[in-house]
């Protein structure tokens, strides 16, 4: 689809559960091809927001349209152009390489002449010819990891979220997934990524920090850095989480 | 304190090789990492050294106590926190203390100073079942229980992990009290940053040891002088770097590329490197020798 202006779009965004404001009046915006880091301490109100933008939760009050759609309304048209991968949940780990990424590629509404294609087309680039017939369990961790990303990609979506993708995977493994995430954002993807890898924010075009349920900071990794007169991107975290009440 | 000689251990029949000829050994009072990533084969050292498995071949003490024959004393002498959190989920912060201390046959007075200040931050949510707390609450709340009956050795898998860089911050200092009042500490961690804050470290990989020295001495045996390099075009860096012959191996560190140039030793590269990438038309050339961190030295050995 062809979207002008912000790719994602929000406006005093908010979740309450009873008393708790999870997510407190966020407004942001996301352009088309953006690598965008979204950080904050652990109960901050990440995953919250996400699930909003994903059409898995019922904001509470403000405005927020993903891909031109609305998060109140249009959240089925929302989950068909998106993709989505967790490091905790990704694939299944006892089915197949090809049977995850049929599913999966079903599951987004691909045909299965798409699913054909696009299936060896991706076992080839990935290399894994011969483990195909694999269960994923048996794959090692940094494998998973790709094939998970290329699986939520495979729709080509306008947007993909990843959910601290990289947790756990060893040093070289992890930037060589950061290359599948360029690769993909010069083909126009949006990614809207999570981490705790303070290195990993660097490689954003730009993130939000956000702290006790608000966006605290927003900027590229440079001006982020220049405005509160820290060297490194651990220092700017650090200096603006250190406050955090609701810790976790 | 813990000696680890040639252990195996193998899943599915043989199959699968989680650890592989691993030995090492954690003087008391040690603060000792062992750092790799997923898979490497880390909790089923710490599962082996708990008792909880046993090993296929090799052997290993605690306190001088065998892992297979003592079990019991082992068990006894140690604080385990596993990756997956093991709590009781129903029953309240303040129960599950309790369960523990009863267990272990002590009480939560008898070894207050050494949960007391994690346990302030507890104390706010002491009536809270353990299935509703949050991550990082959940995991002060395991060393709490872990700690209740004054282990001598206390065995910690992967408690960071997901952890934001502030929490990880806190509960690093949590563990340097820990070491200070005596306790040997064992630790796993994927995030190769907190490696510099133990004593030792082994880094491990698919169930290897790579090396194993204190922080510095891994960062004093990177074999090459290392090179941190930014430029207004990074991706045109890499392409220059890597189409050089012989070719630069870089690697990116948040907003610079690390570089090293096996086979041209500990020669400083600054102004070869600036020349031959302002030569290529890169704008904002800066080259400037560093110190490895663990983490260069971690890719240098998958790598190489």
């Amino acid at each position: 689809m062809t979207t002008t202006g912000p790719i994602i779009k929000t406006d005093k965004l908010t979740k309450r559960f009873g008393d708790f404001i999870a997510t407190n009046e966020i407004s942001f915006e996301v352009y088309k091809g953006e690598i965008f880091g979204f950080l904050g301490a652990n109960g901050a109100g990440k995953t919250t927001a996400m699930r909003m933008l994903c059409g898995l939760s019922k904001p509470s009050s403000g405005k927020a349209t993903v891909a031109g759609f609305d998060v109140y309304r249009q959240t089925e048209q929302i989950k068909q152009h998106i993709g989505y991968m967790s490091q905790k949940f990704s694939l299944y780990e006892d089915l197949t390489v090809l049977e995850n990424i049929r599913f999966f590629g079903g599951i987004y509404g691909l045909d299965s002449r798409q699913l054909r294609q696009k299936s060896d087309a991706l076992v080839e680039r990935l290399g894994l010819q011969s483990e195909a017939k694999k269960l994923v369990g048996d794959l090692p961790l940094g494998w998973k990891q790709k094939l998970a990303f290329s699986v939520a990609v495979l729709h080509e979506p306008d947007i993909v979220f990843l959910d601290e993708p990289t947790g756990g995977v060893d040093p070289v493994t992890r930037r060589q997934f950061w290359a599948m995430i360029y690769e993909a954002a010069s083909r126009g993807i949006t990614l809207f990524v999570t981490t705790h890898y303070m290195d990993e924010a660097e490689y954003c075009n730009r993130i939000s920090i956000m702290v006790d349920g608000r966006i605290e900071a927003l900027g590229t990794p440079a001006d982020l850095k220049m405005q509160l007169n820290e060297p490194s991107m651990d220092g700017v975290f650090y200096q603006l989480a250190r406050g955090a009440k609701r810790g976790d | 304190m813990v000696s680890v000689d040639n252990i195996t251990k193998t899943y599915q029949k043989g199959t699968v090789k989680a650890v592989t000829g691993v030995s090492f050994s954690v003087a008391e009072g040690e603060l000792f990492g062992l750092i790799g990533p997923d898979g490497a084969g880390k909790s089923t050292l710490f599962r082996i050294l708990t008792t909880l498995l046993l090993p296929d071949s090799g052997r290993a003490t605690v306190n001088g106590h065998d892992v297979v024959a003592d079990y019991r004393q082992i068990r006894n002498q140690v604080g385990y926190m596993p990756g997956r959190f093991s709590l009781y989920q129903d029953l309240t912060v303040e129960e599950n203390i309790q369960f523990f201390a009863t267990v272990f046959n002590t009480s939560i007075s008898e070894n207050h100073h050494l949960i007391e200040d994690i346990y302030v931050q507890l104390e706010p949510f002491k009536k809270r079942r353990a299935g509703k707390l949050s991550g990082g609450m959940k995991q002060k709340l395991a060393l709490c229980c872990a700690l209740i009956h004054r282990p001598t050795v206390l065995f910690l898998d992967e408690p960071t992990t997901g952890v934001d860089p502030v929490s990880r911050k806190e509960f690093w200092e949590m563990l340097g009290r820990l070491k200070k009042q005596g306790i040997t500490v064992v630790v796993s961690t994927p995030y190769m940053d907190e490696a510099a804050l133990c004593d030792r470290i082994a880094l491990i990989q698919h169930g290897n040891i790579l090396a194993i020295d204190s922080p510095q001495g891994i960062i004093d045996a990177y074999p090459t002088s290392l090179f941190a390099i930014k430029a207004t075009d990074m991706p045109r860096v890499s392409h220059v770097l890597a189409t050089q012959e012989p070719p630069f191996i870089g690697y990116i560190f948040g907003e610079y590329i690390h570089v090293d140039a096996p086979g041209k030793g500990n020669r400083d590269l600054t102004d070869e490197l600036t020349e031959l990438l302002t030569n290529a038309g890169l704008n904002g050339v800066e080259v400037k020798p560093i110190a490895p961190t663990i983490e260069d030295c971690f890719i240098k050995m998958l790598t190489s």
